[in-house]
């Protein structure tokens, strides 16, 4: 598939020298969610106010739907919807009023049938006569989206969109945010909620320290990096790993009553029948037997820990 | 150009005019009534006559423009600052939009509003003096230059302000005294022979002198100069907008 969103060695130093981004290059497909990874000042946020125009390149180039966002930026951001981190809404107009604005603004003509059902879609045609600032937070952040999608977008920047909301609205979103990956839309979100980028990405970046540490198909990194762990749950603690079992570099729990095996699932050969072989042999008597897979949380702290240390 | 984007912006602000249209009108006609309580009937029935006009009529021009210059430059330097603030401005510098559609949207409608300020204290003022207009055209079209330009100077002001305190400062410190030295209340020719000198150094005596003019046919500057003067100002503020739009200035970082 196409790239429509393609960066290419994007570097961007603020005045006073920081360097927020490092040479950053990534393509994004139409149609796919991509899920931005990063802890807090990994320059997520500057990446996409760089994409959007909020921010200019130091240097490097953007290219939007084939447009450049600099020498052809009409024809690049009017392809780009944007829903900020920060609830920034004109407190005191009405909510549709302030959908409708963003449409004009992108130079979209009037499309009220459009309107009613972005605003039914996001649960706030309730509330269309209400003033922005009589809404809750939740209903804040869903009139943001609103005025994203009005002016139809090809690209939708959600830049950390469930930040400080409840878990049953988050699912709500996702339930948006997959609607709008089936209409063909395509969708960069960052997040600091792995579960999230689980949950709804279909690749995800790792970004940390203004360089991109990893762009990958989810499942695939899933797959690649997930480790598994085995559980070997003994009927009778033990205070020390027994010599002959060394071997196999184990973990003993703090009770004492279960052994840790750590192996790659994707192996020729993962070692568990020689473990549980040698465990018999050692005379341990099993209790049970369990396996955890390791979460992508766990694949991106590995990840972000080995950048900084 | 995209229209439909400045006419978005335009409708925008002029509802946060309508919302407080109550206040909007209120406010000119009082502060008028004010002046002519203080300056027409106080002070001016001691004068008799500026120019062969009678005081309370005379103070019309300069009164209407006091209130335009300064309602311009609030409402547009407020108009843009207030995005900038709340953190709104996002939306306008991701938009694809140029500086001149944002210019043209924010400062039209601060433009418009201090317009219908000026025409509310026209109206007010016919309730408390007789006045004829010389030259209708002319009138409205110096009432109309000097909203744009002084919208395009408060523009610049929102923008370069950090916080309230300095959205006030440059109208405060600068504007005012050179509206009120600007023979908003005065003919200049009513001054010791050095301060009719240095005073030709304040631009608002050309914008407040033409519109005069186009009021009762005399003027202290004639009239070609205080067009130009209006067209000199107003190109002037667009070359810092196109700078600051250029450069990023307090917009983009």
């Amino acid at each position: 598939m196409a790239a429509i969103l393609s960066i290419s060695d994007l570097r961007k130093s603020y005045e006073g020298g920081f360097e927020a981004l490092k040479g950053v290059s990534l393509d994004i497909d139409e149609g796919e969610i991509l899920a931005l990874l990063g802890p807090n000042g990994a320059g997520k946020t500057t990446l996409i106010s760089t994409v959007c125009g909020i921010t200019t390149p130091t240097s490097g180039s953007v290219k939007v739907g084939g447009h450049c966002i600099l020498d052809d930026f009409r024809a690049a951001r009017s392809l780009i919807g944007l829903v900020p981190q920060e609830i920034n809404l004109e407190p005191f107009e009405k909510v549709i009023n302030s959908v409708r604005f963003s449409r004009g603004l992108f130079g979209k003509p009037k499309n009220e049938p459009l309107i009613e059902d972005i605003l039914k879609k996001l649960s706030l045609w309730d509330k269309r006569n209400a003033q922005v600032k009589e809404l809750s937070g939740g209903m804040k952040r869903r009139v943001l989206i609103a005025k994203a999608l009005a002016h139809e977008p090809r690209v939708l920047f959600l830049d950390e969109p469930t930040a400080g909301v409840d878990v049953e609205l988050r699912k709500d979103m996702w339930d948006v945010v997959q609607e709008l990956k089936d209409r063909g839309v395509t969708i960069i979100l960052t997040t600091h909620y792995i579960e999230e980028a689980e949950a709804i990405a279909d690749r995800v970046g790792v970004i940390a320290d203004g360089q991109i540490l990893l762009v990958q198909d989810k499942d695939k990194l899933m797959a690649q990096l997930g480790q598994k762990q085995l559980c070997v749950h003994l009927s009778a603690p033990i205070t020390e790993i027994p010599a002959s079992l060394a071997s196999h570099d184990l973990e003993l729990s703090e009770t004492g009553e279960t052994l840790i095996y750590t192996y790659d699932t994707k192996a020729e050969r993962t070692g568990i029948t020689a473990l549980l072989n040698d465990v018999a042999t050692a005379g341990l008597v099993l209790a049970d037997v369990s396996t955890r897979q390791s979460s992508l949380e766990d694949i991106f702290v590995g990840l972000v820990s080995g950048e900084t240390s | 150009m995209n229209w439909t984007a400045i006419w978005s912006i335009y409708r925008f602000e002029m509802a946060r005019f309508f919302r407080t249209l109550f206040q909007s009108f209120l406010s000119p006609v009082l502060s008028t009534s004010l002046y002519f309580v203080v300056f027409g009937a106080a002070i001016g029935s001691r004068i008799d006559q500026v120019d062969g006009i009678a005081y309370g009529a005379f103070i019309v021009p300069g009164l209407i423009m006091l209130s335009v210059m300064t309602q311009s430059i609030s409402n547009a330097s407020f108009g843009i600052y207030f995005p900038k603030f709340i953190g709104t401005i996002y939306e306008l510098l991701s938009a694809p939009v140029n500086f001149l559609e944002i210019v043209l949207g924010y400062v039209g409608a601060a433009a418009t509003k201090a317009l219908f300020i000026g025409f509310v204290i026209l109206a007010t003022s016919t309730l408390f003096v007789d006045i004829t207009i010389a030259h209708p055209v002319a009138m409205v079209l110096f009432l109309v230059l000097t909203c744009l330009s002084f919208a395009l100077m408060g523009f610049i002001i929102g923008i370069w302000a950090k916080n309230f305190e300095q959205l006030q400062l440059v109208p405060l410190l600068i504007v005012t005294p050179l509206v009120f030295l600007g023979g908003s209340f005065y003919s200049i020719s009513m001054l010791p022979p050095i301060w009719q000198k240095i005073t030709l150094f304040n631009p608002v005596v050309y914008l407040i002198s033409g519109f005069r003019w186009s009021f009762f046919g005399t003027s202290d500057v004639p009239v070609g100069t205080s067009l130009m003067a209006i067209g000199l100002f107003t190109a002037l503020c667009l070359g810092v907008i196109w700078w600051i739009f250029k450069t990023g200035w307090r917009i983009r970082s």
